[in-house]
C-alpha cells in the first residue's frame, strides 16, 4: 500500500492543515432564532422592519385609546368630554369610554325586553349552554337525548318563556271557524283534525298501493301530529307570564335568535336542497339548482329587503307576520341555499362505492341517506357547516338596515341618548361590538379547526 | 312470494306493483311536486294582486320612466333631479360596479400580500399576517364599514382644513380632492398610442412564444413590453404637448380656500369607507385561499423543478404559481362575487349604490316595492351567473386535463 502511495504523484492530496474555519453562526437561543428567523437576509430585514412600522402604527394607538388614556368611571357625558367640549378632560384627550358601555350593558344584551321579566331570558341562555356544550364535546355520551332536547324540548321552551305564551289560534280562520264562537280557539282545533285525517288518510292510501303494512304510516302521522297539537296546546296555556311582543326584544338576544334559529333551519332545508340538486329526478335537480342558485346570486340585504316589503303582500289580506318572523324567513331561506352547497360537497366526498353498497343490500332511498350517506357526509362537513353558521352570524346585523334591534342596532341607537353623547361614543361602541363579534367567530373558527382535525387522524402524514 | 310474506311491513301480495317501480314513484313525486310549485305560484300572484288592488297601489314596469325628483351625491353619468327612475338605476348599477371593481383590485392585492407574507419564514410578518387575518374576517363587515364610516375617516382633519397628500391631493372629513384628470386636444392620439403599445405587446408575446418553441432563444417580453405600455404614450404625450401646444392630459390639483378645499375631483368619504371595508375584509378570505393554494402545490414540484435546474423564480413562475392558480380560482371566484354582493351594504352608509338608491330611496318615494325588489334581485343575479360562468370557462381552460 505504502509503494503504490509513495510511487504515485500525490499532488492533488492537501499536505497541510487547514485554517480553521470560524465557529458557525449561532442559531439557538435568543439571538440565533433572531438572526434565523427575522434577518437572514437583506430582504427578510426590510420586511421585518416594515412589518414592525404597521404594527407599530396600528397597534399602540390603538391600546393608548382602548385601555390607557380609557375613561374607566364616571356618572355621564361630562367625565368623557375634553375642557374644550365642556368636560375636565385634557384637550387632546382621545380615550374611550366605558362607563357609558356599562352602563348600557343591559340593553346591549336584551333589547328593550321589560327589566321584571329579563330572569326568562338568562334562563333560556343557561339551557341553551346546557345542551350546546355536550353536543359540541365529541366524547360526551348521551349524544341522541342531546339531540332530542336541543331540536324539541328547547325551541319549545325558549319560545314560551322568551314571548310569554298564551298563544292566540282563534285568529286563523279556516273551515272549523264556521262551527266554533267567535275568537275561540275551537275553531283551529277542528281545523287541526281534519288535517290530521287527511294526511293519514294520504298515507293509508299510498300503502295500501304500495302493498306495505298501512299501520305503520298512519301511527308515525299521528305521533308527529299528536306531538306537534301538544306543543300548540303548552303554547297556548296561559302560565301567567307577561306577553312581550318581538317588537321590544332586542340586542344579543336578537342576534342569538336570529342565528340559533337560522341554522335550525336551514340545515335540514339544507339537506333535502343538496339530496334534491344530485336527484336522478330531473324536475326535482332543476328547481333545486334554481332556487339556491337564486339565492346564492342575490345579496342577503335584497331578501331582507323582499321578507320585509314583499313577504306581507305575498300572503292573504288579513294575515301578517311579525317583523323578526319575517326577517327569519328570509335568513333561513338564504343560508340553507349555501348549507345546501356545504352538504352537497360532503355528498360528493362520499366514495361510490358506498351508495353501490347501500343499494346491494336492498335498501331504499331514505334509508340508503339516511343510514348510510348522510351520516359519513354530515360528518365530514361539519367545519363547512360551522363556517356557514359563523357567516350567518356575522350577517344578523344586516337586520339593523331593516329596522330591527340585533346587538349592533342596539349600539347604534344607544347613540340617541344625550346622557353619554360625546365625540368618543360611536368609536367606544363600535370597538366594543367587534370585540364582542370577534369572541364568538374566533371561538366558532377555533371549533371548527378542532373538528376538521379531529378528522384528519387518517391522513395525517 | 313466500319470502316477501315473512318480511315485516309486507302483508300479502296487494297493492299495484307499479307503485314500487323506482321510475313510477319518481314520476309521481315530480308530478305533484309541479303541481305543488304551480299552485303555490299562483297563490302568491294572487294574494299579490289582491294586496295590490286593496291598498290602491298599481304593478307595473312604465313607473321606472316616471321622473325620480330627488338628488344623488355621487352620479358618475348625467344625472339631475327631473331624470327618470331608469336613470337612476344606471347610476346605482354604475356605482355598485365601480366600488366593486376598484374593491376587488384591492382586495386582490392586500389578500396575495398577506397570504404569501403568512407563509413566510419572517417570524414577525407571517404573525402579523395571521393575526391580520383572524381579527377581519371574524368581525361583521356591517360594523367594520360602521367602523370605518363613522370612527376612522372621523379623524381625519375638519371641512375647512386638509391634510396635504402631496401629489395624491388633499384630504379631509369631507373626502379626498384626488388631482383631476384634464383631457387636452391631443388625447385620442395619446390614447391610440396606448393601444399601440399593449396591441404591439402581444404581437411580440406570440413571436417569442413560437420563436422559443422553435429554437429555444428567449427574448425578454416583460421589459420589452413595459418599455412599450409606458414609454410609447409618455413620448406621445410630450410629442403632442410640443407639436399641439397643450398638454393632452394633465392633471389639476385641489388648493386650499378658506372654506376648505377646492378643485380637484373629490372622493366621497361613503366611498372610501365602504371600499376599505369591503377590500380588508374581503382580502382576509382572499389571504387564507392564496395560503391554501401555494401549500396545495407539493414539494416535490419544486424539488423536481430545481433538480431540473430551473432557477427559484422560474419554479415559482412556471410551476408552482400556474399549479396554485388551479386551486386558487374557484374560491376566488366567490370571493369576487361575495364582495359585490357585500357592496350592497353602501345602503348602511348611504353611498349610492343600486340597492341604496334604486331599492332604497327610490321604493320609499314610490311604494312599489314590487318592480324595484325584483330589478334590483335580476340584477345582482345576472352579475352573479355572468361571473360565475365566466370564471367557470376560464377554471376549465386552466384545469388538470385528465386522461
Amino acid at each position: 500500500m505504502s509503494d503504490i502511495q509513495a510511487e504515485t504523484d500525490l499532488t492533488y492530496v492537501r499536505d497541510e492543515m487547514l485554517a480553521e474555519a470560524p465557529p458557525p453562526i449561532r442559531d439557538s437561543g435568543l439571538l440565533g432564532w433572531l438572526r434565523k428567523n427575522l434577518f437572514s437576509s437583506w430582504f427578510n430585514t426590510l420586511l421585518t422592519i416594515v412589518a414592525l412600522a404597521i404594527i407599530w402604527f396600528v397597534v399602540p394607538p390603538l391600546l393608548e385609546f382602548a385601555l390607557f388614556d380609557a375613561v374607566w368611571q364616571g356618572e355621564g357625558r361630562t367625565a368623557c368630554l375634553t375642557m374644550q367640549q365642556g368636560g375636565q378632560l385634557p384637550n387632546d384627550w382621545f380615550g374611550a369610554c366605558w362607563p357609558y358601555v356599562g352602563d348600557y350593558l343591559a340593553q346591549f344584551i336584551y333589547g328593550r325586553y321589560p327589566i321584571e321579566e329579563r330572569w326568562r331570558v338568562d334562563i333560556v341562555f343557561v339551557l341553551f349552554v346546557i345542551g350546546l356544550v355536550p353536543l359540541l364535546v365529541p366524547t360526551a355520551p348521551y349524544k341522541a337525548v342531546n339531540l332530542v332536547y336541543m331540536a324539541v324540548f328547547f325551541p319549545a321552551v325558549a319560545l314560551l318563556l322568551l314571548s310569554g305564551g298564551d298563544f292566540d289560534y282563534g285568529t286563523i280562520i279556516g273551515i272549523g271557524a264556521e262551527f266554533a264562537p267567535f275568537g275561540s280557539d275551537l275553531g283551529f282545533w277542528i281545523d287541526y283534525a281534519l288535517i290530521t285525517l287527511v294526511i293519514a288518510a294520504i298515507a293509508y292510501a299510498w300503502a295500501r298501493g304500495t302493498g306495505t303494512n298501512p299501520l305503520d304510516p298512519i301511527k308515525l302521522v299521528l305521533t308527529i301530529m299528536g306531538a306537534l297539537a301538544v306543543l300548540l296546546l303548552v303554547l297556548g296555556v296561559d302560565f301567567g307570564l307577561e306577553v312581550v311582543p318581538t317588537s321590544i326584544w332586542g340586542g344579543l338576544l336578537v342576534t342569538l335568535v336570529l342565528a340559533v334559529t337560522g341554522i335550525a333551519a336551514s340545515l335540514p332545508l339544507g339537506i333535502v336542497l343538496a339530496l334534491g340538486r344530485r336527484s336522478q329526478m330531473p324536475i326535482v335537480r332543476f328547481f333545486c339548482v334554481v332556487f339556491i342558485e337564486f339565492w346564492r346570486g342575490v345579496p342577503l340585504i335584497t331578501v331582507l329587503f323582499m321578507s320585509s316589503v314583499m313577504l306581507p303582500l305575498f300572503l292573504p289580506e288579513g294575515v301578517s307576520f311579525d317583523k323578526l318572523l319575517r326577517a327569519l324567513i328570509g335568513v333561513a331561506l338564504f343560508s340553507a341555499a349555501y348549507m345546501a352547497e356545504v352538504i352537497r360537497g360532503g355528498l360528493q366526498a362520499i366514495p361510490k362505492g358506498q351508495y353501490e353498497g347501500a343499494d346491494a343490500v336492498g335498501l331504499a332511498y331514505w334509508q340508503k341517506m339516511r343510514l348510510i350517506i348522510l351520516p359519513q357526509a354530515l360528518t365530514l362537513v361539519i367545519p363547512g357547516i360551522v363556517n356557514t353558521f359563523i357567516g350567518l352570524f356575522k350577517d344578523t346585523t344586516l337586520v339593523l338596515i331593516i329596522g330591527l334591534f340585533d346587538f349592533l342596532g342596539q349600539i347604534q341607537s344607544s347613540f340617541t341618548d344625550p346622557t353619554w353623547a360625546t365625540p368618543v361614543q360611536a368609536t367606544t361602541a363600535y370597538l366594543f361590538a367587534a370585540c364582542v363579534y370577534w369572541v364568538f367567530c374566533f371561538s366558532m373558527s377555533r371549533y371548527s379547526i378542532f373538528t376538521e382535525n379531529r378528522l384528519r387522524t387518517g391522513h395525517k402524514r | 312470494m313466500a319470502v316477501q310474506d315473512a318480511l315485516p311491513g309486507r302483508v300479502g301480495s296487494g297493492g299495484f306493483a307499479a307503485l314500487n317501480d323506482q321510475r313510477v314513484r319518481g314520476a309521481i313525486f315530480q308530478v305533484l311536486l309541479v303541481i305543488g310549485i304551480i299552485s303555490f305560484g299562483w297563490w302568491i300572484i294572487h294574494n299579490t294582486a289582491a294586496n295590490l288592488r286593496a291598498q290602491g297601489i298599481g304593478f307595473g314596469f312604465d313607473i321606472l320612466f316616471d321622473s325620480a325628483g330627488f338628488q344623488i351625491n355621487q352620479a358618475l353619468i348625467e344625472y339631475q333631479e327631473t331624470s327618470s327612475y331608469v336613470r337612476v338605476y344606471f347610476v346605482g348599477l354604475i356605482n355598485t360596479l365601480v366600488v366593486s371593481f376598484i374593491g376587488i383590485l384591492l382586495a386582490t392585492l392586500i389578500g396575495f400580500i398577506v397570504g404569501i407574507a403568512r407563509l413566510s419564514t419572517n417570524w414577525v410578518v407571517a404573525k402579523a399576517a395571521y393575526v391580520y387575518i383572524e381579527i377581519l374576517r371574524n368581525i361583521p363587515l356591517l360594523l367594520q364599514i360602521f367602523i370605518w364610516y363613522f370612527a376612522v375617516l372621523r379623524l381625519l382633519p375638519p371641512k375647512r382644513e386638509a391634510i396635504d397628500l402631496g401629489p395624491l391631493g388633499l384630504l379631509n372629513i369631507a373626502g379626498w380632492y384626488a388631482p383631476k384628470v384634464i383631457y387636452g386636444p391631443g388625447f385620442p392620439i395619446m390614447l391610440s398610442a396606448l393601444i399601440f403599445g399593449i396591441v404591439a405587446t402581444f404581437i411580440i408575446r406570440r413571436w417569442a412564444y413560437k420563436r422559443q418553441m422553435a429554437t429555444g432563444e428567449q427574448f425578454p417580453v416583460l421589459w420589452t413590453g413595459l418599455a412599450l405600455i409606458i414609454a410609447v404614450p409618455i413620448v406621445s404625450w410630450f410629442a403632442v404637448g410640443i407639436l399641439m401646444k397643450g398638454a393632452p392630459l394633465s392633471l389639476e390639483y385641489a388648493s386650499e380656500g378658506n372654506f376648505g378645499p377646492r378643485g380637484g375631483a373629490r372622493v366621497y368619504p361613503e366611498f372610501i369607507g365602504l371600499l376599505f371595508a369591503l377590500s380588508f375584509y374581503t382580502a382576509s378570505f382572499i389571504a387564507e385561499i392564496v395560503r391554501a393554494g401555494i401549500l396545495a402545490v407539493a414539494h416535490g414540484q419544486t424539488e423536481a423543478a430545481y433538480s431540473l435546474g430551473l432557477r427559484p423564480g422560474h419554479t415559482l413562475r412556471l410551476v408552482v404559481v400556474p399549479q396554485a392558480m388551479r386551486v386558487i380560482v374557484p374560491p376566488l371566484t366567490s370571493q369576487y362575487l361575495n364582495l359585490t354582493k357585500n357592496s350592497s351594504l353602501a345602503v348602511a352608509i348611504a353611498y349610492p349604490d343600486l340597492v341604496s338608491v334604486f331599492a332604497g330611496t327610490a321604493l320609499n318615494q314610490t311604494g312599489r316595492a314590487v318592480e324595484f325588489i325584483l330589478v334590483t334581485m335580476a340584477t345582482y343575479l345576472v352579475i352573479s351567473l355572468v361571473t360565475s360562468a365566466f370564471m367557470n370557462w376560464y377554471n376549465s381552460s386552466v384545469a388538470l386535463v385528465e386522461r
